[in-house]
């Protein structure tokens, strides 16, 4: 497939699987195509259940927002395709970097769905420990998570881990459009290359940042970005689930071989709002809109999976099921959620004691108790050091 | 997670170096070096400090000691040397980033204070951020533009940072060592106008002897406090002698933090001294001075004798160096605040 960038120029996207579902045979794409081929019945109709439950996620997340239970909440919707099949490219010991709207890669990564509405929910600032599932929490300054995943790239380099396509160690990291105009997303790319760091810079093309369409981000395709820093590149169909593997297995293979950095720019839509906050109505047509429901990841994948036999009633059913059980454990999950007592605030803010934290939150407590010391931040008197 | 005290104890038996006369520049080095030495997850990363040595040569020899792996000259983006910094971090590394100069710390503002202070918080301390930025500041060198300036305050406003800043070629060589040990960041402030200054080093001395947050009482008297970090501390002793030929007795406290600020010990001063001047290079403005003030105010409102006073910068951009000791909060200046806090 070649798509335009609006100046009538054709860029070549790597597509495996056109909008009907077809396997596609272009030149050229053997190398990806035989990566494809590598995923059997079971490991497709697995990524079709996941994407399916990552939109139900969605669905569940959305409305428990409009009943008040969630702050906010950024849909996925529409991008299932580039999250779902970059993330099943990924082995245990690989780490990720997600910005803010990767639900269906941490799905695949296996973290809890109630986790992942913590911070939406306003009772966590991320929501589980990234070192459970190589799975960092959400950034939520755009592209500063991209620096993040060059310098434990870099890490990894220095531990001497094997380089090998399959125990190799990976790292990569996601980001929009939009954060291709970031300092930190450019810069995160000159210390990757420059260093050859074992990261791969994964950007969803979502042709939207918040309001702006991606012409207001870049006159360059974006992909060309990453072959201006030095490093393969490559645009996918990012509705197309079984390109999306086929690329990231590449660039994380390169990566675990210890052959450098890659950048993919997976291009899809963002079907739904920006967040559960913005109003599209005010900058998109509907027009548009249906033009991208016609290319849904999901209808893709599924027409693929029932040209194939493997799309039967009773895994439609046991999907279904599934996605009824998600949605049951989501509500109640996400309504138990409190954020713990107050004083917690003054939890973690250091690993070790900090005198004004301490004096504060001794302060706060006696307050909550209805016993305020006179001095509002009494200290502690020791002879050497005080109030540390 | 690693505490201080646990770190302290795997560092413990180096073998002995003795004491040295050293500059306070090279007494960091000397810190620094002693810290690879003990423990191979310390990087060093910044511009020029590899073969160069740093423009003030705080890092030479390292990169020839430890290699370039271990002393990485980074390309020129402080933001990438801050955000690449937290990723080694959270991959089991200490890294130690240089940042050139003071006026050169914005760019990495962002990852400094979004993401460096706040990661442990943010993962409810499932990750620690042993990452130490280590900034040249301060006046009085006759630079140009971005080269002189104080900006701890803005770190110091900020939870979940370390502040600190040494005065001598000792606390250099000590508070290098606590600063890298430390599982929280830490903003080091080096004071430039002082690299040169030289001093006993006892290179023996045991890291986690807690120099970090604890302030320390460097010249004790009974009739004002002048409060000092960093460089500001030479001035206040060059004033406490200079009023002890007036027959005024000065107590002076080195901060070397201002996050956490030891108000245990300023105020245990200012109680018997019932006076108490702040100094420092860094604008008054809603400057480190002024919440000490509000605290010495809070904590010891009946031992006042005066208001608390403050000598430092003015609120304009940092001057033109010909005009810099106007700035500069100098011996004068200070003798100035003290007369107007006996004048009440
Ligand atoms: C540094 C910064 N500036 C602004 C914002 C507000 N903001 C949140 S998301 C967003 C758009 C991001 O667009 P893109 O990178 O394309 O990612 P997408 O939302 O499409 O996934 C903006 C402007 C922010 N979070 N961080
Ligand atoms: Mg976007």
């Amino acid at each position: 497939m070649t798509t335009t960038n609006g100046s009538n120029e054709a860029i070549p996207t790597l597509q495996l699987l056109d909008p009907e579902g077809r396997r596609v045979t272009t030149r050229g794409t053997k190398g990806y195509r035989d990566r494809a081929a590598d995923l059997t019945p079971e490991n497709l109709r697995g990524m079709y259940r996941d994407m399916v439950l990552t939109r139900r996620f969605d669905e569940e997340a959305t409305s428990l927002q409009r009943q008040g239970e969630l702050a906010l909440y950024a849909p996925s919707r529409g991008q299932e395709a580039a999250q779902v099949g970059s993330a099943y490219a990924l082995r245990p010991q690989d780490f990720v970097f997600p910005s803010y709207r990767e639900h269906g890669v941490l799905q695949v990564r296996g973290v809890d769905t109630v986790d992942r509405l913590r911070f939406f929910r306003g009772s966590d600032h991320g929501g589980w420990d990234p070192n459970e599932h190589n799975a960092h929490v959400y950034t939520v300054v755009i592209g500063a998570h991209a620096l993040h995943a060059t310098g434990y790239a870099m890490g990894v380099q220095r531990d001497g881990t094997p380089l090998d396509k399959h125990d190799g160690t990976a790292v990569i990291t996601y980001f929009g459009d939009g954060a291709t105009s970031q300092g930190d997303v450019n810069e995160a790319m000159v210390y990757a290359t420059v260093n050859q760091a074992p990261v791969v810079f994964f950007l969803q093309n979502n042709q939207w940042a918040i309001s702006e369409p991606t012409s207001r981000q870049t006159r360059t395709p974006l992909y060309r970005r990453g072959e201006a820093f030095g490093m393969p590149s490559l645009r996918v169909d990012g509705n197309d689930v079984l390109a999306v593997y086929a690329a990231t297995q590449e660039a994380l293979e390169r990566a675990r071989l210890g052959q450098g950095p890659s950048f993919i720019e997976a291009f899809t839509y963002r079907m739904g709002a920006h967040t559960t906050s913005d109003d599209p109505t005010r900058y998109r047509t509907t027009d548009q809109e249906e033009v991208w429901r016609r290319r849904d990841p999901i209808d893709r994948l599924a027409a693929l999976l029932r040209a194939e036999g493997e799309l039967d009633d009773e895994f439609v059913a046991q999907v279904q099921a599934s996605a009824d059980e998600l949605g049951v454990g989501l509500r109640s999950g996400v309504r138990a959620l409190d954020g713990g007592a107050p004083v917690s605030t003054f939890d973690d803010v250091y690993a070790t004691p900090h005198g004004i934290v301490a004096s504060e939150r001794a302060w706060y407590e006696a307050y909550e108790a209805g016993d305020p010391p006179a001095e509002q931040y009494a200290i502690a008197e020791t002879a050497q050091g005080g109030a540390r | 997670m690693t505490t201080m005290a646990e770190r302290t104890q795997t560092t413990s038996g180096a073998r002995a170096e003795g004491t040295k006369t050293l500059t306070l520049g090279k007494a960091v080095n000397e810190g620094l070096r002693a810290a690879m030495r003990r423990d191979d997850k310390v990087l060093l990363m910044g511009e020029d400090i590899g073969p160069l040595g740093g423009v003030f040569r705080v890092t030479d020899g390292l990169q020839a000691e430890f290699g370039e792996e271990r002393v990485v000259d980074t390309p020129l983006a402080e933001s990438g040397i801050v955000g690449t910094a937290i990723g080694l971090a959270m991959r089991g590394y200490r890294p130690v980033c240089e940042i050139q100069f003071d006026g050169f710390v914005f760019p990495a503002f962002n990852q400094i204070t979004t993401q460096l202070a706040k990661i442990h918080n943010r993962t409810r301390g499932a990750i620690d951020m042993p990452v130490v930025i280590r900034i040249p500041y301060g006046g009085g060198i006759g630079a140009v533009e971005h080269h002189s300036e104080s900006p701890e305050a803005l770190f110091a406003h900020t939870a979940g940072l370390r502040v600190v800043s040494p005065s001598s070629p000792q606390d250099a060589y000590t508070m290098i060592q606590e600063a890298i040990a430390s599982p929280d960041p830490v903003v080091f402030f080096e004071p430039k106008g002082r690299y040169w200054a030289k001093g006993e080093v006892d290179l023996d001395v045991p890291v986690g002897s807690a120099t970090l947050n604890a302030a320390q009482v460097v010249r004790t008297g009974t009739d004002v406090t002048l409060v000092a970090y960093g460089p500001s501390v030479e001035t206040a002793l060059k004033t406490a002698a200079a009023l002890a030929e007036e027959g005024r007795s000065a107590e002076v406290v080195d901060l070397r933090a201002i996050s956490p600020l030891d108000t245990g010990a300023v105020v245990a001063s200012v109680r018997k001294t019932g006076r108490c001047v702040v100094i420092h290079e860094a604008p008054v403005f809603f400057g480190a001075g002024a919440e000490i003030a509000a605290r010495v105010t809070e904590e010891c409102f009946y031992a006042l004798e005066s208001p608390v006073l403050r000598v430092g910068g003015f609120h304009t951009p940092y001057p033109v160096a010909k005009h810099e000791h106007e700035y500069l909060p100098s011996v004068d200046r200070v003798l100035d605040a003290v007369d107007r806090a006996f004048a009440h």
